[in-house]
């Protein structure tokens, strides 16, 4: 659309609507918003993902030669907070629900466009805490903070660490609680439940679990803080408590958490799938509900962590089956987005490439899930490399993967660029390359007996290792190449046009980049979600 | 003695008839997992180029839901799961409950080494021998953090707590010498925390225990003295059971509890009347004895422990925590 | 219905449809921050009881030891401030400047009486040496880890009286706003 390129320069957009620092940290605007974070996220993710080298640099020799053993035990400690806490869980809703969602739903805003931005300050101061936890010497629990080695034997960060996640829990808190009253309250007028994208009901499943489980972490980190700081016994046997109530707790948060970080993703590869299938979903309804059935069988689950903790064999076992169960409606998204690509018409974009990776990789690491949720294997394999590459799996090659496609599909709308085609499917491919060398032989290693958070281990396990720490540069590079020239098309790339894959939805109706207040008129909504048919014909017409 | 050959392995050994049976359910759901895994992979590159866009504007053609699908991909699944589950709990179970006639070790962890406990009295650091086709029962405690034994070649593991006992049991089919590592993270060394479990035929197990091994007085026997130095004997007469209750025969039993309810007397019973007497009092005393907290060690506490059992005739299968 | 600033109503923020949209959410809203209030106490209250069943007689005896007249005063109290609290929301609605301002402050003062006298009881049980910690004392006989239940006794009253402080705070900085008629 040359017409929309020719007034590009003249139209008023929210990034051109003011100018200046004070103009983006006093913004209510949920498009700015998402941008502070947008940048806020992307150092997190290379700090932690700086901790990574170090780890796989360190795993290359069966000898721990290159840093201290706690050195070593720092750095993975702070790999997992930062990549869990500051980068993964923020990263989807907080950067795409935060632009979209209210676009996707024909509102001007979010419900509360204060509380948004407050909820981007809380988690920055949280940020800067956990960073200057960082640089004072760091932390060295494991970011599962157990009891009572976190409480009482631990000498390094815990508190500022543990004030840090206390904090930022806040704003995933309001965020959340921002995302449900405005899908509650702010659909335009037709936009009923059913007519939402998936990705609208996905940030909702999400919202829902951030603002339930949020509040049970935030008073766990707090028992722990006030055990360690005032020698008060709550979980440390020795002044009189109970270790495995922490373990309870904790998971009782995290286990739903793990959701918080899939959901949106998989929000997002509904919406890539289709667009790049340009078909209506697969079994609409069936992907709605099962993201609401995840948020809520996630929380009765959290006990799989504990098989071996002590906990009863009974209690083991009904956390197993339930596990199994939470299992299912993941299985029916990956079947009903396969399906939508029967008798579609498929175009190889660079996000069509992430999402297909995701819907490989995520099997892989789900699969692997239930494999885990298996009381006999999870003897074996529990607290070994098994594990560690059944979450990257998930984690790097699910999440990451969703988030990456989004960013690439949805980067001419927020930035009103394209970025350059062949080097986006270049780094798509290296870096799936990359992921699959890092962490297939985990799985090996895992099997093998090689327990996690290992600084040293027996030299017969050194192949596996050095192929894993071989793809995890590989990986490295991957995940520089669309930091490149993402930033190069800022300045450089083509105009984009309003549309630029000629996908349906109200966010393809506004301009790119959309005005500050997204909608001119507010919209009325006619069609169902993903009709492409009907979209054709109105084209024709 | 070489714990770390030389070789690559890809696979651990299968030292125990446990081990083999966690193998069969490892490969039956690798497979599983690898035919869904391929499916989807399959299924999603050739519907992706089979159907791959022709011309600029066109469009999918429009979705027919099939319900019976859905149905079909959700219950397939599940039913495949469900049998997993079954499989593998039964095997849980197993692992979890230690036969009656094992032999009982008390293991000690703490940061960063293992100290094991024979039945017979003799004590050893990080490695353990036990013999040959004899069911073992590790009976295990920390005196600080949480560690975890874990023998890949037995495929067996548990955590190891501090203030409680856990227990773990195998039992080996071939002599060797195995891999023994601690799996939870437990600080600094962590990864030093590595030791070895020794299986040898019981002829040579015998010959270990009298000549090599550090012959010291059955764990029992100290005990007893511990009993008359920690005075508990002043209340624990072995005659009269006006002062506080006859210790003697109450191992595995049912004990009546003031409150009207019932403990079994296993480890973690005598553990907790020893060092917290308030938690649960026997029905007809009074709350008379001090608690123990903080003058016992873990050692002291296991050798009363085991003294306190060997009071009880033929040691029948404590129910494991 | 056009979007210009101008042609919206006053106090309407501008990304809302109408004041009832606007107050629908504001509601819904505050209703959310209820839930995540409860689940956050609600980790307490697991640890209470979890405790209490591992040591019962140990919690008895502590629980004992509470002063059941100062506890049901501020009980009175508490619920004495939430009348007034709903009492300035029915004067904001009213439109009642004066009146709003006037019972906020109410609440306020009522809110610090909640606090004198916790700290009251804090005194207490200060002297009496019940403060978990190196200078936790405990005369009664042996009943197990009274302690526990101090433990968990300082942490619900204390995170609940910070809770209070934070109220009393955003209410001192809602009176200016009330007195110019923000509400
Ligand atoms: C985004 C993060 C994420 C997600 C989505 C999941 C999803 C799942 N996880 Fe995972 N998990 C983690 C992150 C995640 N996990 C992390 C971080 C840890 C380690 C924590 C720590 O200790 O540090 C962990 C650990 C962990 C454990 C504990 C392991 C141990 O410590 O011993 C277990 C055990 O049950 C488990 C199970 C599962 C299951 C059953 C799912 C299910 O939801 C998966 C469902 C998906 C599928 C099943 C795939 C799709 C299905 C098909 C393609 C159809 C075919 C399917 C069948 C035939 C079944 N996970
Ligand atoms: C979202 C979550 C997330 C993500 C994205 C990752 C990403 C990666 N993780 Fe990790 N990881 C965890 C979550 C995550 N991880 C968690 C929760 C744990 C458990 C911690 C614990 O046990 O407590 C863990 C633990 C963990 C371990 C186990 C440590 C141990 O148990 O001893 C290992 C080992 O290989 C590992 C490796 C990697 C690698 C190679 C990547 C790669 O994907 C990283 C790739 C990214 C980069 C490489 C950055 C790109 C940029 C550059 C390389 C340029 C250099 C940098 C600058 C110029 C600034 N991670
Ligand atoms: C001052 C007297 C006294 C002393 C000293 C004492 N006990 Fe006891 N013990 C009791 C009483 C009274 C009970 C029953 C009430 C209860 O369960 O606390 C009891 C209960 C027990 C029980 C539970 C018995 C049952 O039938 O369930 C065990 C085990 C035990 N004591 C072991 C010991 C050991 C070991 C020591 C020394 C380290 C010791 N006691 C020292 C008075 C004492
Ligand atoms: Cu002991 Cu890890
Ligand atoms: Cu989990």
């Amino acid at each position: 659309m040359s017409t929309s390129a020719a007034e590009f320069g003249r139209r008023e957009h929210y990034l051109n609507a003011d100018w200046g620092v004070k103009s983006w940290l006093l913004t209510r605007d949920h498009k700015r918003i998402a941008i502070l974070y947008l940048i806020s996220i992307t150092a997190f993710f290379f700090i932690g993902g700086l901790m990574a080298v170090l780890i796989r640099l360190e795993l290359a020799t069966p000898a721990g030669d290159l840093v201290q053993p706690d050195t070593y035990n720092r750095l993975f400690t702070m790999h997992g907070i930062v990549m869990i806490f500051f980068f993964l869980i923020p990263s989807i809703p907080a950067v795409l629900g935060n632009f979209l969602i209210p676009i996707m739903i024909g509102a001007k805003d979010l419900a509360f466009p204060r509380i948004n931005l407050a909820s981007w300050y809380i988690y920055s101061i949280g940020g800067l805490l956990a960073m200057w936890s960082i640089l004072a010497g760091g932390v060295d629990t494991g970011w599962t903070f157990y009891t009572p080695f976190s409480t009482t034997y631990s000498n390094s960060y815990v508190i500022s660490t543990a004030l840090g996640i206390f904090v930022t829990g806040f704003s995933s808190i309001l965020t959340g609680l921002n995302f449900i009253v405005t899908i509650h309250r702010m659909r335009a007028p037709g936009l009923t439940w059913f007519r939402l994208p998936l990705f609208v009901w996905a940030h909702y499943a999400t919202s829902l679990v951030m603002v339930l489980g949020t509040p049970v972490l935030a008073i766990t980190i707090l028992l722990v803080a006030a055990e360690r700081l005032f020698h008060i016994g709550i979980f440390d046997p020795a002044l009189g408590g109970d270790p495995v109530l922490f373990q309870h707790l904790f998971w009782f948060y995290s286990h739903p958490a793990v959701y918080i970080m899939i959901l949106p993703s998989m929000g997002v590869i509904s919406e890539l799938i289709t667009a790049f299938a340009r078909k209506r979903i697969f079994g609409y309804n069936f992907i709605a509900f099962a993201s609401v059935a995840i948020a809520i069988l996630g929380f009765l689950v959290w006990g799989h962590h504990m098989f071996l903790s002590s906990q009863s064999v009974y209690a083991g076992t009904v956390f197993s089956i339930l596990s199994m169960l939470v299992a299912v409606p993941s299985a029916v998204k990956v079947f009903n987005w396969t399906a939508t690509l029967y008798e579609g018409s498929v175009s190889w974009e660079t996000p069509m490439l992430y999402a297909l990776g995701f819907i490989g990789l995520f099997t892989i690491g789900g699969l692997t899930g239930v494999m885990l949720a298996t009381l006999g294997i999870d003897i074996h394999v529990h607290d070994t490399y098994f594990v560690v590459a059944h979450f990257h799996y998930i984690m790097v090659g699910g999440a990451i993967m969703g988030y990456l496609g989004g960013l690439h599909f949805w980067w001419p709308k927020i930035t009103g660029r394209l970025y350059p085609r062949f080097w986006s499917m270049i780094s798509a491919i290296v870096i799936f390359v990359g992921f699959n060398l890092t962490f297939f032989p985990q799985f090996l290693l895992g099997y093998l007996g090689m327990p996690r958070r290992y600084h040293a281990y027996p030299e017969d396990f050194q192949v596996l290792n050095v192929m894993s720490s071989a793809g995890a540069t590989i990986l490295g590079v991957g995940y520089l190449i669309p930091m490149i020239y993402l930033i190069w098309s800022m300045r450089y790339g083509k105009r984009a046009s309003a549309n630029p894959w000629g996908a349906v939805g109200l966010e393809w109706q506004v301009p790119s980049p959309p005005p500050t207040h997204n909608f001119e008129e507010t919209p009325t909504v006619e069609d169902e979600a993903y009709d492409y048919t009907a979209a054709k014909e109105k084209k024709v017409a | 003695m070489n714990l770390w050959p030389q070789k690559f392995p890809l696979f651990p050994e299968t030292a125990t008839e446990m081990a083999a049976e966690i193998d069969r359910i490892y490969f039956a759901f690798l497979g599983i997992s690898a035919f869904f895994s391929l499916l989807i992979a399959g299924l999603v590159f050739y519907l992706a180029i089979r159907y791959r866009r022709r011309s600029p504007d066109d469009v999918g053609k429009p979705e027919q839901a099939a319900t019976w699908l859905e149905v079909a991909w959700s219950v397939i699944p599940l039913a495949i799961l469900v049998a997993m589950f079954f499989w593998g709990t039964k095997v849980y179970f197993e692992a979890r409950r230690p036969p009656s006639d094992a032999l009982e070790y008390y293991v000690t962890g703490k940061q960063w080494m293992w100290k094991f406990q024979h039945p017979e009295g003799n004590r050893e650091i990080n490695h353990l021998h036990v013999p040959a086709g004899q069911a073992i029962k590790l009976i295990m405690t920390s005196e600080d953090v949480i560690h975890s034994v874990f023998v890949p070649a037995f495929r067996v593991k548990m955590d190891v707590l501090p203030g409680r006992y856990t227990t773990l049991w195998f039992k080996a089919e071939k002599a060797g010498t195995f891999r023994l590592f601690c799996n939870e993270y437990c600080g600094v060394e962590h990864s030093k925390m590595i030791g070895s479990v020794t299986v040898l035929e019981p002829a040579d197990y015998e010959e270990w225990l009298a000549g090599a091994g550090v012959a010291g007085p059955a764990a029992a026997a100290t005990g007893e003295e511990l009993f008359s130095q920690k005075i508990c004997d002043t209340c624990h007469k072995p005659d009269s059971a006006t002062l506080a209750p006859l210790l003697a025969g109450i191992f595995g039993k049912e004990v009546e509890l003031a409150d009207g309810t019932v403990a079994v007397a296993d480890e973690n019973y005598f553990r907790e009347s020893i060092l917290n007497p308030g938690a649960k009092i026997v029905k007809g005393y009074q709350n008379l004895m001090p608690t123990y907290q903080g003058q016992l060690t873990e050692d002291e506490l296991v050798q009363l422990i085991l003294y306190v059992k060997s009071l009880s005739p033929a040691p029948t299968e404590g129910p494991s925590p | 219905m056009p979007s210009g600033q101008a042609a919206h109503p006053a106090g309407l923020e501008h990304h809302f449809e109408s004041h009832e949209q606007q107050r629908e959410a504001a509601f819904f809203g505050m209703w959310l921050f209820l839930v995540t209030e409860v689940l956050f106490f609600g980790g307490l209250f697991t640890a209470y009881v979890v405790y209490r069943r591992m040591n019962h007689d140990a919690f008895v005896a502590g629980s004992h030891e509470l002063d059941v007249l100062l506890g049901a005063f501020n009980t009175a109290v508490l619920i004495g401030s939430s009348l007034t609290m709903a009492l300035a929301v029915r004067a904001a609605q009213l439109g009642r400047r004066k009146g709003i301002a006037l019972f906020l402050l109410a609440t306020i003062a009522l809110g610090g009486v909640f606090l004198g006298v916790k700290a009251v009881e804090y005194h207490h049980k200060w002297e009496e040496n019940l403060v978990p910690g190196p200078h936790f004392h405990w005369e009664g006989d042996p009943v197990g880890n009274v302690e526990m239940f101090f433990n968990l006794y300082f942490l619900m009253t204390g995170l609940h009286a910070s809770h209070m402080v934070i109220g009393i705070g955003i209410m001192l900085w809602m009176i200016p706003l009330a007195w110019k008629g923000r509400y």
